[in-house]
Parts: C-alpha cells; structure tokens; sequence
C-alpha cells in the first residue's frame, strides 16, 4: 500500500459506552474541550453487560475497523455487576476471535468513569491509532456491504 | 466415440476452462462438492456422490435478483444480468440429471425462470457412468440408468481410460473444441470396454438392497388417503428439522425471497429454503404448517403425491440416497415408503 | 443388548414408564434411529449398538412434555446433557426413567466411508457384546476388516469417561476408548499465525451449506425461538454468501452455548460437511478452564456456570493479545 493511499485511510470505529459512565466520560471529553477522532460513533448502551456479542460482529460485518466497549470500572457498575458479567464474556468473545485468526487489537475494552473525560479521549485517541495502523478489516466483513 | 487417458484429464479440464467456467466435484477440506475449476483445485472424480447435489449450477442457493439504491430522494434499481456465458459441467451423475430433469419442470414451465433459463441455456453436461454404485443408490426405482446418463455428453471412466460420447449438439459442439485432446475409439475394443462397463454397473444395481424398492400406491390421486395416514404422527418423532435432506437434495426447489440492507442499498436475493423450517412459506397470518408432524409430511407427500399430480406422474425424487447418508436422525424417504408399505401389506 | 429389552419391557408392563426412548434397528446396517416404543411388542426392533450414537437427551425435552414418564437409554457422556438440561429446567427429572447403557466408543459411518469402503451389506463387530477388537464389514465389492477404534467418532477418542452422572440404574459394561488429549487440535490452532488459522477456519466453514443440523441436534440449543430464526429484525440469516455468515453463525452458536456445551460432540457428528464444529465449543472450555477454573457443564447440579457467576480478580480482555 502506497503512502498517500494509506494516509486515505479514515477507520471506522464503533464505541459502545455504557449510560452511566463511559456516555457521561464521553460527554466530559465534550465539556471539557478535549479532542477525540470522529471516526469514533458512539452507541450509547444501558450497561456494558448490554453488548451482545451479535452488536460486535455485527458491526464488522457492516465494515466497522474497530469496536470498543466502555464501561464503568470494576466495582462501580450502575446494576452492581454488569461489568463483571460483560468482563468474561468479552474476554471469551475476543479469545474466540483470535482463534479464528481476526487480528489482535481490532476489539477493546476499556474502563472509562463519568470523571475521566481525559481517559476517554485518551483512549480514543489510541484505539483509532491502532485501527489505522491494522488497516480495514476484510477478515469479518460482509463482501455486500462493501462500498464498490 | 471419443477416448482419453485419465492422466491427461487435467489438460482437458485447463483446454475447457480457458475460455469458459468448468465445474466439476472438487474436494475442500475433505468433502467434495462441485466447484468451479482452478488450477489448483483438487479434483475428485472418484468420489460416487458429492455432499451436495450439483443443481446448484443451475439453482446458486443464494443469489442476488436486483439491488436498490437510493440516491438524493431518487431511487435506483439495477436488476442482476442474466448468465450470458456458455459454461461446462462435467462429472454429473445420472441421478443429478435426472433432478434437473425434475427442476425444469419447476422452473421452465410457465411463468419461467429467466435465471435458471439462462443458466440451462449456456450450460453443457458432461455425465460420468456411475462406476461403482452404493448400497444408498436407488436411481433404478425411478427409472434412471446409471451406467449410462442422458446428458449432452456421456462418459465412463474404465480403468485409466474416459471413453467420451457426445449424445446432443451442444455435447457435439463441446467436442469439436476439443479435438486436440480427444482421440477418436471407433475401434471394437473401446465399444466392447463401454459395454463391458455398462453391464457391471447394470449388475451391480440389482444387486443393491433399495434397488427393487415398490412405490406402490403413490402416485397423484391418493392424496387424501395418504395425507391423512396416523403414520406420519410415528414417523416424524425423530426428525430434528434441519435442513440437511432438502439442502443435499437434487430436487428440492423451494426458496425464499429475502432483503439484506447493505447499508449502501437493499440487495433483494432469493437462497434455497427447507419445508423443515419453520417459518417456510411463512404469510402475514402465520404458518400454514404449525407442527413439525406437517412440515414432515409435506416433504414427502410433495416428492411422491403433489408432484407427480402437476407433473404426468413424475416424482420428484430421483434415487441418489444422499439424503438417507447424511440425515443425523437417519430418517428417509426410503424408510417413509416402506413403513408405508409395511401397514398395506398388514390391512392386505 | 436382551438385557436392555427385557428391563424395558419389564418396566412397560409394570406400568413405571409410559414410553420408552430408544433406538430402532435402520433398514441398512449402520442407520438406526432414535424412536419411541410404547407397546412391549414394538421392542423387537429396538437396537443398541456402535452406531447408536445420537444423544437422546434432547429428544427428552419433548418428552418432559408428554404424559407419564418416559424410559430413557443414556450413554455415559449423554447423562451429562441431561442433567445440564436439567440444570436449566429444560428437562423434568420426574417424567424420565434413566437406564445408563455401557458405552465402547461409538462408530462413524463418515469415517468408515473415507477408508473408501463403499456397498455396505452387512457389518459385524458393532454390537456391545461383540468381544472383536475390528469390525467385519461385507461389501458388494468384497469385504473389508477395521479396527474398531479407526471408525470410531472423534468425540470417543477424547472421551470424558465411562461413568453416568445421572441415572435410575445402570445395565451394560463400558470400555474405556480415550486416547487422545481433547485440547490437542484447538491447542495446534492456536500456535497458528493469525493467517493460517483464518484460512483454516475460511475452508472448513466455506463448506456451511446452513442446514441448522448442528444446531438442531444440540442439547444446548433448546431455546423454542432460535435468534437465528427470527425474523423480527435482521437476525435471521438464511444467504449462504462466501463473506462472513456461515462465521457469524458459527461463532454465536458457540458463545450461546459457551459455558453449557457439555463437548457430546453431537455437532461434529451430524454436519454433512464434516465441519469440525466442536473445535469452536472445545476453544471456549479451554478458555473457560485456564481463565476461570476447570468446569465441566452437567458434571453437578450445583455449581453455577462460568458465564453466570464471576470473580472480583477475574482476568481483564487485554489478557487476549498477551495469552496468543
């Protein structure tokens, strides 16, 4: 891939943020005047428990780069424990992605409280650096989604 | 009468697809299915029956039929182009002609089915005798002759030799093209082979234990009486309703029309579609067919009565036994028309 | 396998059981099928031998719903799914009798037929009293000696063990057939480059052709409205496109099932295609067992399944990209 056509690249990134937390992060970020990528979408979720492993491949399949789950920090869950729910089932989720030979990184979860704003565009920032540097996502994408 | 060595077949097969699509049973992953040929494909001639039947040449399971796209406040539909290339199957088995033989009838009477047409139009078989048939054969019941397929062009693999005869003008066309690769076996010797096979394979089918199966008393006027038997109550228990019957099926041609937003557009596509299902034929009000007793049923009672009633008497089960192979809960059409024959004979 | 009809006729005329759920001879040597038999007479044809190996215990689901109660035959690795099922009140332990069967590994007609054995006649050596190590097997085109355990299911070879979890009691001896390490083949995966396993995973699944058989005869799978069925929204996938429906399926039909699949391997079994589907159910216990404890779903009827419970320490999904 030439330079120019990978400076072309603007990944598509989903971020599913949980309501209580992460969504109010965001919205920190927002206040506070701190920048984060707009190829980032938010969805914003009740809880991370919320994330249906169906949400996440369903945005690859409809040619998402990256997705990302936010939630509240272990032990802050608005429900009690959500997160320690969404926190097992995301690590075998990616595991399973791995075995099936998905490149490492394309899926996150990160933490995010209603205080850190910067967190939030922090990590952000980080996420869409490594989603441009993995490149478009062909392995989980659906061909007849595809922009011709 | 045409003659070729079969270690020269893979030349023949790259002289066919130079020009035009090949396909023939390829082998993925251990299971063979046809495929289109590539020169690196792993061609599987000796396998008697592919997992699938090869009616999807003709009947692609899923397909696309025309896309919508919306531009501004002004939608755009651009309709799928119809097959216009001449393509060449080879290695089809007499029984998976004969269920094309089945699937015209569906697709080419009246309203026709300009995809499946075009399809059958620019399509060229070449049908491989079966060499040596297996005890889930029973092509003989419905009248199919494996030893020698009715196809554009009928082959028979004796030994390291394909004996290759053109039966049709598009098989005699086919043909032509290939002269170069094809020798001519005029001589007493290659006929003597051909027959000499011929009547192993004839042999061999009336030898195998479904070949003298009776379809007795199916036929298109016994609907009710076979509709309302209490032996589809017993019969159907251990069926798990997948839809791996109807899926390796030659004959089976229903299918269901769905809509998948591409995000860019609404692509309408048509893909195969099992009366196993539950929500087949699925209408606004429901389900014509609520319990798996009647979408059992319905399998059946269309191959051997519903058929046969549109169609001069002609089932629409050709024999291949892959659905008495690869059913989990090894249920068949077989075992339906003996249990069947079990209770008449028990009433006679 | 008298023993086994005798106690079931027994239990028919004394009225303990209403219906008896079993196998019923095939009309070729290696096709039995599961079958109800409410009358002692219709026992004739009941059969128990190398190729009865489909799991009953998801037929026991319908029968929970029936009146009276129902005999049921379980080999050793069923008895796990039935009592899964149970855990999940999928099943009434009331309305089942449980007769465990002895088990000596169970046979794969697949298997057979990829040694390029074909015009099966007859074969002898199937059968549980058979004390022949090899299977005889007459073919139209001669006759052809196996060894038992080289047409055996992938699943026996990586079997569980011998001893029922669940049962009313217990007829028939076992021999032990495991001789090989479950986690093997996942394991062989793993140390794959991130290419070779898509590649691996893109020619095994491009072979899907969306029959739902796999789903259909899982114990797991007992939900009366499959996601994949509905067509309320845009779940329901029924395109067998080359792009990413088969892997989606596939990998949400693992994760439903991550934590309760007891690995019966009835998946593996019934796929037309022979696609190796329990490698997806073997990744996510292997996963399971290193991250959050070994766990054997329907080995007990207490403990609370791995993705029903949680640890405040558990590992944090970063864990992925170190561990591969």
């Amino acid at each position: 891939m030439s330079i120019e056509a990978r400076e072309e690249f603007k990944p598509k990134i989903v971020a599913f943020c949980c309501n209580w937390c992460s969504y109010a992060g965001a919205d920190l970020a927002g206040s506070s005047r701190l920048s984060y990528s707009a190829d980032v979408k938010i969805i914003r979720v009740p809880c991370s428990c919320r994330v249906n492993p169906m949400f996440i491949l369903r945005a690859f399949e409809r040619g998402a780069d990256g997705v990302i789950i936010c939630g509240c920090h272990p032990g802050d869950c608005h429900y009690t424990s959500g997160n320690y729910y969404a926190r097992r089932r995301m690590t075998l989720l990616f595991s399973m992605l791995d075995f099936i030979g998905v490149e490492n990184g394309r899926t996150r979860v990160e933490w995010v409280s209603a205080a850190e704003g910067v967190k939030f565009s922090q990590t952000m920032h980080e996420f869409v650096d490594k989603i441009t540097s993995l490149g478009k996502n062909v392995r989980l994408e659906d061909l007849r989604c595809r922009k011709s | 009468m045409y003659k070729i060595k079969r270690e020269d077949l893979p030349a023949l097969f790259q002289k066919i697809a130079a020009d035009q699509e090949l396909y023939l049973p390829v082998s993925t992953a251990g299971q063979t299915n046809f495929g289109v040929w590539r020169e690196e494909a792993e061609v599987d001639l000796d396998t008697l029956k592919t997992v699938k039947s090869p009616k999807d040449v003709f009947f692609p399971q899923s397909e696309t039929l025309y896309t919508c796209y919306r531009e501004g406040k002004k939608l755009s539909v651009e309709p799928e182009t119809l097959k216009e290339q001449d393509f060449v199957v080879f290695g089809m088995k007499a029984c998976d002609i004969k269920g094309v033989e089945v699937l015209d009838r569906v697709f080419l009477s009246d309203p026709i089915d300009t995809f499946y047409a075009a399809r059958r139009d620019h399509g060229t078989i070449v049908a491989l005798a079966c060499h040596e048939p297996e005890e889930t054969c029973f092509c003989k019941v419905f009248g199919v002759d494996a030893a020698h397929p009715a196809a554009d062009v009928a082959a028979w693999m004796v030994e390291d030799t394909l004996y290759w005869k053109p039966e049709t003008e598009k098989g005699q066309k086919l043909t032509e093209k290939l002269a170069d690769f094809l020798e001519k076996a005029e001589d007493a010797g290659s006929e003597t082979a051909v027959a000499e096979e011929e009547e192993k394979i004839r042999s061999i089918m009336e030898e195998l234990p479904y070949s003298h199966l009776s379809l007795e008393g199916w036929n298109g006027d016994v609907l009710m009486e076979k509709f309302e038997s209490p032996l589809w109550e017993e019969l159907y228990k251990p069926c798990l309703a997948c839809g791996t019957c109807t899926f390796v099926c030659p004959t089976c041609q229903c299918y269901d029309i769905k809509d998948y937003d591409t995000g860019q557009g609404v692509q309408r596509y048509r893909c195969w579609d099992s009366c196993m299902y539950s929500d087949f034929t699925m209408m606004a009000h429901g389900n014509n067919r609520t319990s798996q007793k009647e979408r059992f049923r319905q399998r059946f009672m269309h191959k051997l009565v519903y058929f046969p009633a549109n169609n001069d008497g002609m089932y629409s089960c050709v024999g291949c036994g892959r659905c008495v192979e690869k059913c989990p809960a090894s249920l068949n059409i077989v075992k339906v028309v003996k249990a069947f024959q079990e209770k008449e004979g028990a009433k006679a | 396998m008298q023993e086994i009809v005798n106690r079931a006729k027994e239990l028919l005329a004394d009225g303990t059981v209403k219906r008896v759920l079993g196998w019923k001879a095939g009309d070729l040597p290696y096709n039995p099928e599961p079958a109800y038999f409410e009358k002692e007479e219709d026992l004739e044809e009941f059969v128990y031998n190398g190729f009865c190996g489909a799991n009953l215990s998801k037929y026991m689901i319908e029968a929970s719903k029936m009146e009276g109660k129902t005999l049921v035959f379980l080999k050793p690795c069923d008895t796990y799914s039935f009592q899964q099922l149970m855990k999940e009140h999928r099943v009434d332990r009331e309305k089942a009798y449980i007769i465990g069967v002895g088990c000596k590994g169970k046979l794969d007609i697949e298997r057979i037929r990829r040694m390029g054995i074909k015009g099966i006649k007859s074969i002898a050596g199937a059968n549980l009293e058979d004390e022949a190590e090899t299977l005889t097997i007459v073919t139209l085109y001669g006759e052809k000696e196996v060894p038992y355990k080289d047409a055996m299911l992938e699943r026996c070879h990586v079997c569980k063990g011998k001893d029922h979890m669940i049962f009313d009691e217990i007829i028939g001896e076992s021999k032990e057939t495991k001789d090989g390490d479950r986690f093997a083949e996942v394991e062989r995966i793993e140390a794959m480059s991130p290419e070779e396993k898509f590649a691996f995973f893109q020619k095994e699944l491009s072979k899907c052709i969306r029959c739902n058989a796999c789903r259909n005869v899982c114990p797991a799978c007992s939900c009366r409205k499959c996601v994949f069925d509905s067509n309320k929204f845009d779940s329901a996938q029924k395109a067998n496109v080359d792009s990413f429906e088969e892997k989606m399926f596939h990998i949400i039909r693992a994760f439903h099932v991550a934590g309760r699949c007891t690995d019966c391997g009835e998946c593996s079994r019934v796929c037309p295609q022979g696609i190796p589907l329990h490698l997806f159910n073997r990744k996510f216990i292997k996963d399971i067992d290193e991250l959050y404890g070994e766990y054997q779903a329907g080995a007990d009827l207490e403990e609370r399944g791995p993705l029903t419970s949680y640890q405040l320490d558990d590992a944090e999904p970063g864990i992925v990209a170190e561990r591969s």
